[in-house]
């Protein structure tokens, strides 16, 4: 039996079959097939393709592939749903009714791709009377060419956040090339590169962090800030906790109280960080900052001692203690500082990728992206001392996971389309405790209401403005954007690289929402805008405040709304355009649009 | 508050398709009237509280308890001041002013991360996964900010940095956040008053319709902010921020940095009545080539932005009622790294507090030789911040209900520090 593994990668009429392993070099098919043939028929034909006939079972018989337009994972989705309700009934809560399509359909939008559905595409959604119409739009918004790029954004933005900050590259001092950073992202996302492929490359990432460098990697700008200051104790802790989940930072200066984590396993996982090195190279024109992240022979920090390079660290008593590269699970590596003989970011990648925190830590981290709370809070601690709320649930999907190719969009499909995503905010009497902000651990009896994070209410209000920002190109488009955050956003300037955010549910927020330059272009009544192309639409005056309410919320008007938006025009003298100006900067100010809910 | 009748057809008309004004109506109508200034020195006398925040973990051995002599001692000198103690030779002008405030030695504290020990410092509670504790600024404004209704700006303002928030208090107690030039953003929204009002009153129609669906806390959370922004807008008060307006020599003497900047405008801003201000320095992270920064960077900001702060509040008879503390995440190591730099230390550091009637000129507590250790009663957050409440006659028996209807009390329990008040 020839050992073989083979992906499939499809789009609406089309897949690619790769097949690795194969002796003596990869095959690759790409084909053509009617869309409404199913990807089961596929198995056989693959068999046939490659013409062993001896080939594994495992080809026909991966289920991730086939799975993702027939029935979207429906035995993961399952399981999710059973081990959900087993909390429910062992607490004796009712869940929450289901949410509204016109809810769902944008809180799916909002978290896939990072805006509000258009009225176009929330109507498009409401109105569908088939059974599978979640799935459809599930698996559209994932793997339609469509959607594409506005994946990858929010991906890409979701990302940019956790890897280098909303500040990183933009603060005197940063070799980070945001753009650089952004650039892999987006390559990323839009290819969907497995999970583990994508943290490998971050992890051991060696080049120049600007585009248009002939080395250019962008993957290095995570570290690129990270290596060399302090003793590369910035890229410690923030490799530990975004793959891993585990905060060792709290054992860098001893051992922590409320941790069980050795003061020893911190600096034995900083020394796979000791070889690393990064160059910076200064602005240059037309690419920005540009630096370059390396690997060097480390001759510990003796400084001659290469066979065995080794760390020192301070213990509290006082008395100095050695460290040499182990990963968290105990794992030794050869101690060699010699690049060539051992590479320790390499190694630690690899090990990085086989822990079962890796995978538990993603599907934590997706979970609390789409239910607003993970199985542990925070999110990105996993550490022993941190009890999961829902352990045999994280475990499951943690090797679902894995087993499924580390394929993020699988994950993501199976979260939105199980039972407890599927909830109304709405709580009942049954459910009100069950409320995290009240201090409870969460149930997800029903959906928490949530603030749009900055960047979703910033593309939300771009989708309600269409038109202002057509022709720019992408970076062009990022640039504004982060312009337009960086007055919500501070950096600590610690070594640790902590920011904050004024944004949520402040009163600058407000400010911004009442009578910021975005704010007033939307409810501009100038040629061309949004109301102007309303009100000089065929469509009936009912239709035409229908269509803000759509376009805002996702939903038609309830009479009650029609009504206040005919008192705003009377209120404006009849003129029916000053009123709807006035309707819609109500409806962008509601906390119905500023939730996500 | 006395609100004029509705005027204008278009309001009228407006009113009579909805049912009940609201109190942000109410609000929306003060930008019609003729705004009635409250005199700008309201805040005068009234109790308020200015935190002098050193993000990054300042080094207090080298600035507050020197150990001249000792190999951890780094190569400051320290001077005589005007208060009973000795301080850093850079910083000459504070040392003029230390009879106005006194050093806590004898800080001793668990957290050394740095959101750990900024949440700690700021709250007087370490992280819990299961509730979020409200910050110093947060506390003070609900016990402060509640009993001055004609304080129409935010009660807990935040100055070059975010300070930290109001957790369980909930958003109408989050920290304003503005740099040190005091610009406030978007403040104009550039239509008629009448038509605010307008605006404002469908808004809290669909707001109330929203909340009324039972969808948890935070909808009606952002109501309340809604309706604090309006005040905002609405109020002479915000002058207070307009720190450009200070004469040029008063500028001067606090300093042309942000940190001066941010000092002035804590002082305006108290003046008008704000209970909390919190001014923001970075930059104490000194893992590296500490004395350099210090000596050309940090301590010439510091000590002209802090003591022109406590000259003035005391010249203006602000200093018997406004609390001053200086504090950051934690202290740094008395043993210098391989980097001529110093690592995170919690164990033992000093702070700093006067004013609102503690006992000002002193060192309150002791480390030993190296500064390694504190000798005998040591003081932790919640110590401090219990005496700054004491100080600002805020009952340490008030107890909070957190959301789970966790009670919790003010300062966690913490015990006056002996000496300081």
């Amino acid at each position: 039996m020839i050992a073989v593994k083979v992906e499939v990668r499809t789009g609406p009429r089309w897949a690619i079959i790769l097949g690795t392993n194969l002796t003596p070099k990869p095959s690759v098919f790409c084909m053509f097939y009617p869309s409404n043939v199913s990807l089961k028929f596929l198995g056989p034909l693959v068999l046939l393709l490659l013409g062993g006939g001896a080939l594994s079972p495992a080809i026909a018989g991966r289920p991730d592939s086939e799975n993702r337009t027939d029935n979207a994972g429906a035995q993961q989705v399952a399981q999710i749903d059973k081990m959900i309700v087993e909390v429910w009934e062992a607490y004796q809560i009712v869940p929450s009714k289901l949410a509204t399509d016109s809810e769902w359909c944008r809180r799916v939008f909002l978290d896939i791709i990072g805006r509000i559905p258009t009225s176009d595409e929330a109507t498009a959604f409401v109105v569908d009377n088939s059974n599978d119409k979640k799935q459809k739009l599930v698996a559209t918004l994932l793997h339609d060419d469509l959607y594409t790029e506005e994946f990858a954004r929010n991906w890409t933005t979701v990302w940019t956040n956790l890897l280098i900050g909303r500040s990183g590259g933009t603060t005197n001092g940063s070799m980070v090339n945001r753009a650089g950073m952004q650039k892999f992202l987006r390559d990323s996302f839009a290819r969907n590169k497995p999970y583990d492929q994508f943290v490998h490359q971050l992890i051991s990432a060696t080049g120049t962090t600007a585009p248009g460098d002939e080395n250019f990697n962008g993957a290095t700008n995570f570290l690129i800030d990270k290596v060399n200051n302090e003793k590369a104790s910035r890229a410690t802790a923030a490799t530990s906790k975004l793959f891993l989940g585990l905060q060792v930072q709290c054992t860098q200066c001893h051992n922590h109280p409320f941790n069980d984590w050795k003061q020893q396993k911190y600096w034995e996982m900083n020394a796979f960080f000791r070889q690393s090195r990064a160059v910076g190279r200064g602005m240059q024109a037309g690419m920005g900052n540009v630096a370059t992240l390396t690997d060097q022979d480390f001759a510990g920090e003796n400084g001659n001692n290469f066979a065995e390079a080794e760390v020192y660290y301070e213990m509290r008593n006082g008395l100095v203690a050695v460290a040499y590269p182990v990963f968290v699970d105990g794992t030794e590596i050869d101690r060699s500082g010699y690049v060539k003989q051992t590479n320790r970011r390499q190694q630690l990648a690899d090990l990085t990728i086989k822990s079962p925190y890796f995978s538990k830590s993603i599907v934590n981290r997706m979970w609390a992206h789409f239910l607003g709370y993970g199985f542990t809070s925070p999110a990105d601690d996993l550490g022993p001392h941190n009890i999961p709320t829902h352990p045999a649930l994280l475990n499951y999907l943690g090797q679902e996971f894995r087993s499924h190719d580390h394929d993020l969009r699988q994950l993501m499909s199976w979260i939105v389309l199980s039972k407890p995503y599927g909830l109304s905010s709405r709580q009942n009497k049954s459910n009100v405790e069950d409320d995290p902000l009240l201090g409870e651990s969460p149930k997800f009896s029903h959906f928490y209401l949530r603030q749009m994070r900055a960047e979703q209410l910033y593309e939300s209000l771009i989708v309600a403005t269409r038109g202002a920002q057509q022709n720019q190109s992408y970076e062009e488009q990022e640039r504004i954007k982060n312009n337009w955050l960086q007055q919500f956003t501070t950096a600590f300037g610690t070594d640790e690289g902590g920011e904050s955010t004024s944004f949520n549910g402040t009163i600058p927020q407000v400010l911004m929402m009442f009578n910021g330059d975005m704010m007033k272009a939307a409810t501009s009544t100038a040629e061309g805008s949004f109301i102007d192309q309303i009100v000089n639409s065929n469509m009936s005056r009912t239709r035409k405040i229908g269509s803000l309410f759509w376009k805002g919320l996702g939903r038609k008007p309830k009479r009650a709304e029609l009504a206040l938006a005919q008192s705003l025009i009377n209120a404006n003298g009849g003129d029916f355009a000053e009123g709807l100006r006035d309707m819609w900067w109500v409806i962008l100010n509601t906390n119905e649009f500023i939730f996500i809910h | 508050m006395n609100h004029s009748p509705p005027r204008g057809m278009n309001r009228r008309h407006f009113m009579s398709h909805l049912a009940g004004a609201s109190a942000m109506v109410g609000t929306a109508l003060a930008l019609g009237q003729t705004l009635r200034a409250n005199a700008a020195t309201m805040g005068k006398n009234q109790k308020a509280a200015i935190l002098l925040w050193m993000g990054g973990g300042p080094s207090s051995i080298d600035l507050w308890d020197m150990k001249p002599g000792a190999n951890t001692g780094g190569p400051f000198r320290p001077i005589a001041t005007n208060g009973d103690v000795q301080i850093c030779e850079h910083l000459p002008m504070m040392a003029q002013n230390m009879d106005k405030v006194s050093i806590v030695r004898s800080m001793s504290t668990r957290e050394a991360d740095h959101m750990r020990g900024r949440y700690y410092m700021h709250t007087g509670y370490v992280p819990n996964p299961n509730v979020v504790h409200p910050s110093y600024g947060s506390v003070i404004a609900h016990q402060l900010g509640a009993q001055r209704p004609e304080l129409k700006i935010p009660s807990f303002i935040s100055v070059g940095g975010e300070s930290e928030g109001p957790g369980f208090l909930g958003m109408a107690y989050s920290p304003f956040s503005v740099n040190s030039n005091g610009r406030v953003r978007n403040l104009n929204l550039g239509i008629a008053p009448d038509r605010i009002t307008n605006r404002m009153q469908a808004l809290k129609m669909m707001e109330s319709d929203f909340i009324n669906q039972r969808r948890g806390i935070a909808a009606a959370e952002h109501a309340k902010v809604l309706g604090k922004t309006l005040d905002l807008m609405s109020s002479r008060q915000m002058e207070a921020f307009r720190v450009e307006k200070e004469p040029t020599g008063v500028k001067e003497r606090y300093g042309n940095t942000n940190f001066g900047r941010g000092c002035l405008l804590a002082r305006r801003l108290v003046e008008a009545g704000v209970p909390f201000v919190e001014v923001n320095l970075g930059g104490w992270d000194n893992h590296q080539n500490i004395f350099n920064t210090l000596e050309n960077n940090k301590l010439p900001e510091l000590d002209r932005g802090m003591s022109a702060l406590l000259e003035d509040l005391a010249q203006r008879g602000m200093l018997d009622s406004t609390a001053v503390m200086w504090m950051g995440e934690f202290g740094r190591t008395p043993n210098i790294n391989g980097n001529t730099g110093r690592d995170h230390w919690a164990r033992s550091w000093s702070v700093l507090a006067g004013g609102a009637g503690m006992k000002p000129g002193n060192a309150i507590g002791k480390t030993n030789e190296d500064g390694s250790r504190v000798e005998g009663q040591s003081y932790s957050s919640e110590d401090l911040m219990a005496t700054v409440c004491k100080s600002l006659d805020i009952d340490l028996e008030t107890t909070f209900t957190s959301a789970s209807g966790r009670p919790m009390k003010i300062a966690n329990s913490g015990k006056l520090i002996e000496g300081l008040i």
